[in-house]
């Protein structure tokens, strides 16, 4: 059963609306908006991808009020990242694909710490790398969730077994 | 004769293609907002549209708490009330002394000629968050342009100052608190008069009074308030007080650490002021002496003076 895009764009809302929430550790906050975009560039790398990506970004920018560009340079690596590993990410069990994940996810906010860094930014700590630990724990999660609309019920038939 | 794949395989670009590309384009936005500041027509309609998902986001925490308000217990209000009464008591007293002391430093200020300070409107304001920037030292209030904030204006608390509104939106504005690194305000010591300008510590939450000869008349324990001689913060308003004062003979310059007074990470509410009146422009005769130096030919004005 396909993605409907209805789902895609319900997700992304979705994570907009769970990062814009006013969580009072900005480090430890996990970034669900590249969480999200790392599940459907793994799962539909046709449909989502780094103009998603570059795009949503750019909304993450103005809405957190950082560098303009700073997120939609991130969120366009992780994007092609996710598509460049997809179709080996999903032959790992869920522990394997965490792995992955996590590699994504603090590679983009490593690109993210370049770029304020080089814009005259002092370093806030090592405490950053623990959203994106907090971001991967939340995978399987993520998983269950945005493949919920997908699913369909075994379908029961008492006359035809298989 | 020529091969192209069937339409069934055709992805479009490659992606290497696709993420320079988009690189490329992130670059140049990056470039445009944080060396010329072009981007902020682009900013602001960006940030219209991820306004009501910012709003519907604030939802749940802001039902919370109104929840919260509503089961408050009658003992503790009365109990708030009560203090705040008092406080009220204090504060019109002191209303009144400021009053006529205002009345009567203006006629001073008339008698020997000094330019007339102009009053300040003050807007108040909630802080709704903290922005979620871990590299800078940010609030975000609900007042913007509509409500009439304007970038530049100071902000203050019940005791003092908490920084300096940097840029608004809309409908909420963004504050850049004191301590934030690039955040800088001038300051005079309260005791002597002595002048310095403090920069925001970042993650430790002090100021830091840079250039400060090794042996300034600073002590520990010291008020810090506003010198008002930018223009943008009126005069006289508590900043900080000096928490250590290290002296080093093999530097230059002390190192004087100072804890701010209004509740920078804490308060609630905020008073966005007015930004000052834009003092007369610094008569360029420092720009002029630099020519004559480089025996430049100095160009005649426009207007033939």
């Amino acid at each position: 059963m396909p993605v409907r895009t209805g789902t895609l764009v319900a997700s992304f809302v979705g994570a907009l609306l769970l990062d814009f929430m006013p969580w009072p550790d900005v480090t430890l906050a996990p970034d669900f908006v590249a969480l999200t975009l790392a599940f459907w560039c793994v799962r539909q790398p046709r449909r989502v991808g780094l103009a998603t990506g570059w795009a949503l970004g750019l909304l993450v920018d103005a809405g957190n009020g950082v560098l303009l560009g700073q997120h939609a340079l991130a969120y366009s690596a992780l994007a092609f990242a996710a598509i460049g590993l997809s179709r080996r990410i999903l032959w790992f069990d869920l522990w394997g694909q965490m792995l992955h994940v996590l590699l994504l996810l603090e590679g983009a906010q490593a690109v993210a710490l370049g770029v304020r860094l080089a814009a005259g930014a002092e370093f806030p700590g090592w405490s950053l790398a623990a959203g994106p630990a907090f971001a991967t724990l939340l995978w399987p999660v993520a998983t269950w969730v945005l493949l919920l609309p997908q699913r369909r019920p075994a379908l029961l038939d008492e006359h035809r077994p298989l | 004769m020529e091969h192209t794949p069937p339409p069934f395989f055709l992805r479009g670009p490659a992606p290497l293609v696709r993420l320079a590309f988009f690189a490329s384009l992130s670059l140049t936005l990056l470039v445009l907002d944080a060396r010329f500041g072009y981007a902020e027509a682009i900013r602001s309609v960006l940030a219209l549209a991820a306004y009501p998902i910012q709003q519907a986001a604030r939802l749940p925490v802001a039902l919370a708490e109104g929840v919260a308000g509503y089961f408050a217990s009658q003992a503790h209000l009365r109990e708030e009330n009560e203090e705040l009464r008092a406080r009220l008591l204090a504060f019109a007293l002191d209303a009144q002394r400021f009053e006529s002391a205002a009345a009567e430093a203006s006629n001073l200020r008339r008698l020997i000629g000094a330019a007339e300070r102009p009053e300040r409107k003050a807007l108040p304001a909630e802080i709704l968050y903290s922005g979620r920037d871990p590299y800078a030292r940010k609030v975000i209030v609900d007042r913007g342009a509509q409500h009439g904030a304007r970038p530049g204006s100071p902000v203050v608390d019940e005791v003092g100052v908490i920084g300096q509104l940097t840029r608004a939106h809309a409908f909420v504005s963004e504050v850049t608190l004191l301590t934030d690194k690039s955040q800088a305000i001038p300051v005079q010591v309260l005791r002597n008069g002595l002048r310095a300008i403090a920069f925001g510590g970042g993650a430790s939450g002090l100021l830091e009074l840079r250039y400060m000869a090794a042996n300034a008349d600073v002590e520990s324990g010291d008020l810090l308030v506003t010198s008002g001689i930018d223009g943008t913060y009126p005069p006289g308003l508590p900043v900080a007080t000096v928490a250590r004062v290290e002296r080093d003979a093999s530097y230059t310059f002390a190192r004087v650490l100072a804890q701010p007074v209004a509740g920078i990470e804490r308060g609630r509410y905020a008073l966005l002021l007015s930004a000052g009146a834009r003092p007369p422009a610094y008569p360029d005769d420092a720009a002029e002496r630099k020519g004559a130096k480089t025996r430049r030919a100095r160009k005649p004005l426009p207007d033939g003076s």
